[in-house]
């Protein structure tokens, strides 16, 4: 197989010293969750409860009857207080169920699941019901992903431990101090797409990880062997093989297309899924949800984030309920100092910054993160000198100089036969730029005006 | 945790430390090896036409911004380069009306009426060099050798007209001991400062090892001495600073190794069969015509278009 690369990418300082060291702690209950009916790509969940209902923790409180959905739970027991529109990480002002904790944490359960039984439409229907979304920040609902049509038949699934991102360090955190459980979940995963062997793909800088999980594979199958050899010695080694993958550590490692192209050297075409490819690619985080899903019956409603930037007395990575404000999280590191210029939710590289700490964790809220004021040598937008540095870096071979150009003349048509539309925004050109150049900011001009007017 | 108003920006939210003025201020330093070995060899006279070329290109620069009232940016550098650069390009004994004239030329008519930074098509200090060669002609080939001042001919005009004067040895050619430009003649001093550049990554090999490979291979197949012809002119002067030149040379790396072919066939047909000793300059600035051209048929290979592979992982 030879190296596992990608072309372009560069190397930020990565600033997980921050927070890697800190074991995964439990926010204490906050008072009152906001859950926003939208916190996927897909769909938006129509609300299942009236005002002043009562709910449990795990109870399912919007749906949807679209494929491209997930459901929503409540993540604290309480009452509902208000169903009102909310602003969300995203920018958007989203119909959100507010519940007020009634401090019992009473929760439900979904029945548990014998996956190693059960058939793969009934552990796929579990995925959906929990909720369960991609956890590494795209939010995708996962049960969707996890039914490719049968004309694209899948033959590779990798398991995405690169948490490439600057600052973040929850999926670090879970791969040390839960490989067991990701595993399982891997195997879970596995078993629904009928794939035996699967990859495991962490960036060089997280050896402990590496480590732990590395550790971990033998022991859950030979477990499973030595389990299946009693009941039928026939079946010898029919269990699901997992790889890790140690891979450079390199932004953007974590990507999509370039994981896939990294571990198999094959590309997803343009405007294409992993799927065109015979590959599913699925976060760590989410395999862990998988697995309490499916074995211990939870649903979606709490998951790991981390806190962290230059600023922030004590970055920490928590384990807390979806619909926690952030500013409970920002006040259990800390408090938020004085100077915090940006507050942004997710990485530094594609994360979005915030106007308000008053906005809760969604289900696609890997970390949040203070910033204080840039500290540049100039702020101010140079002209490109053409110094390539951005075409030598962009991970999709785009002419990035050149779109920032024409976006910058409102020349929407070349752009676009500039391919601007395979753009991820991972934000490796902004960042090199070294006539600070809005590239990034320029690219999602132009994909918009190109759909506006539909070129 | 009431404070609002936090910043909104696009992301990213962190940014490298590179600034286009480092840039600029690196090649300053990346020139000065082969400025100071110009003025040892040639003596006080050319730092005297080095600092009326810096000085005249940065008031022209300021100048040009302060009357279209545009920002001004003599700050960043850029200025300071193309007053070095075309000092470099110049022959040692030259009236200090040259290089101011030239810079005025390279500043005002090349880079600013174009739309100044980044938007220039012809590397300025190159195109002020070829104006002021059509305008002067004995101004700018008369050589002298080094330290004693006396006039003679190039190495290249040597050989082009077969005259009778000795060669330096390969020696000389790499220390820079022999007539020529004042920043032209040390190989040694200019392969400094381009390490550094290299080595700051600012500049890449593709364009001075095609250029220059494509030379050697024309010599040695039209019966030069490959280095020879490598070691004098302005060569390497020319592929590690003005054919490297971010505006004026291709974007993608594909593009420049064309670049730096067609820069190296352009210098060799000039030489051997061409009217002048030297075709470095001309090269150059035929090709930062060919430039958008280039950039348009070298696009890089759009990710996700190659035959997708569907062999399986290893077993």
């Amino acid at each position: 197989m030879g190296f596992h690369r990608f072309r372009g990418g560069v190397h930020p300082p990565d600033f997980k010293y921050f927070s890697k060291t800190s074991p995964i702690k439990n926010l204490p209950l906050p008072p009152k969750v906001i859950i926003p009916l939208l916190q996927h790509t897909g769909a938006i969940n129509e609300s299942l409860i009236k005002l002043g209902d009562s709910v449990e923790k795990n109870q399912k409180i919007g749906d949807s009857k679209k494929f491209i959905s997930a459901p929503v739970h409540s993540s604290i027991s309480g009452k509902v207080i208000a169903i009102e529109e909310f602003p969300t990480p995203t920018g958007q002002e989203i119909l959100s169920i507010v519940v007020e904790s009634n401090n019992r944490d009473e929760e439900i359960f979904l029945d548990r699941i014998d996956w190693e039984k059960e058939s793969a439409e009934v552990i796929r229907d579990r995925i959906r019901e929990a909720g369960i979304v991609g956890l590494g920040g795209a939010a995708f609902p996962t049960a969707v992903k996890l039914s490719p049509p049968k004309e694209k038949p899948i033959n590779t699934v990798i398991l995405n431990g690169c948490e490439c991102e600057p600052c973040l360090t929850s999926d670090y955190r879970l791969m040390v101090e839960k490989p067991k459980e990701i595993l399982e979940g891997f195997q879970i995963i596995l078993k629904i797409l009928g794939v035996k062997k699967g990859y495991i793909g962490i960036e060089d800088n997280k050896l402990e990880a590496i480590k732990n999980i590395k550790n971990q594979i033998p022991l859950l199958t030979n477990q499973a062997n030595f389990s299946r050899n009693l009941e039928s010695p026939n079946l010898h080694l029919t269990h699901s093989q997992m790889e890790v993958i140690t891979l450079p550590t390199k932004y953007p490692q974590g990507a999509e297309k370039q994981l896939i192209k990294a571990i198999t050297g094959r590309e997803v075409p343009p405007e294409g899924l992993p799927m065109d490819v015979g590959a599913i690619v699925q976060n760590v985080s989410t395999a862990l949800a998988i697995k309490e899903a499916v074995v211990d019956g939870k649903a979606l409603v709490e998951r790991v984030i981390t806190v962290s930037g230059p600023l922030v007395k004590k970055p920490e990575n928590f384990r807390v309920r979806i619909g926690t404000p952030i500013s409970a999280l920002i006040t259990a590191s800390g408090g938020l100092p004085a100077d915090t210029e940006r507050i942004i939710v997710g990485g530094p590289m594609m994360g979005i910054a915030q106007w308000t700490s008053e906005i809760p964790v969604t289900k696609g809220t890997t970390g949040i993160l203070l910033f204080p004021e840039d500290e540049s040598p100039n702020k101010e937008i140079e002209p490109c000198i053409r110094c390539g540095k951005c075409v030598e870096v962009c991970p999709m071979n785009l002419l990035v100089s050149e779109i920032g150009r024409y976006a910058e003349n409102r020349d929407w048509a070349s752009a676009k036969k500039l391919n601007v539309s395979d753009c991820m925004e991972c934000g490796v050109c902004a960042y090199l730029c070294p006539a600070k150049r809005p590239l990034v900011q320029y690219i999602k001009w132009a994909k918009e005006q190109i759909k506006v007017e539909s070129l | 945790m009431e404070k609002k108003n936090f910043s909104l920006a696009v992301s990213p939210h962190i940014r490298s430390r590179e600034s286009t003025a480092k840039i600029m201020w690196s090649v300053v330093i990346a020139l000065l090896p082969a400025l100071s070995v110009g003025i040892y060899l040639f003596g006080i006279h050319t730092f005297y036409i080095i600092l009326t070329s810096i000085i005249a290109a940065i008031s022209t620069e300021g100048l040009f911004q302060l009357i279209t009232k545009r920002k001004i940016r003599i700050f960043d550098g850029s200025a300071v380069i193309t007053g070095m650069l075309l000092a470099l390009i110049l022959p040692p004994t030259v009236p200090l009306w040259i290089p101011a004239l030239g810079s005025f030329f390279a500043i005002f008519l090349v880079k600013e009426l174009f739309g100044g930074l980044g938007h220039n098509i012809f590397n300025p200090a190159l195109a002020a060099r070829a104006i002021l060669l059509l305008s002067f002609p004995l101004i700018m080939t008369s050589w002298v050798s080094p330290f004693d001042g006396i006039s003679c001919a190039t190495p290249l005009a040597i050989i082009k007209d077969n005259l009778s004067a000795p060669l330096p040895s390969y020696l000389n050619l790499f220390v820079g001991t022999r007539a020529g430009c004042i920043g032209e003649t040390s190989v040694l001093a200019l392969l400094a400062g381009s390490g550094f550049l290299l080595l700051r990554r600012i500049i890449s090999w593709h364009i001075p090892v095609s250029f220059i490979a494509t030379v050697a291979l024309f010599s040695f197949c039209s019966g030069k001495d490959p280095l020879f012809q490598v070691l004098s002119g302005g060569l390497i002067l020319g592929a590690f600073f003005m054919a490297t030149d971010y505006t004026t040379s291709p974007i993608t790396k594909k593009g420049q190794i064309i670049f730096g072919l067609g820069c190296g066939a352009i210098t060799s047909l000039i030489r051997f069969w061409g009217g002048y000793p030297e075709g470095v300059c001309y090269s150059i600035l035929i090709m930062n015509v060919l430039t958008p051209l280039i950039d348009k048929y070298t696009l890089p290979r759009r990710f996700g278009t190659k035959g997708v592979r569907s062999q399986h992982l290893t077993k």
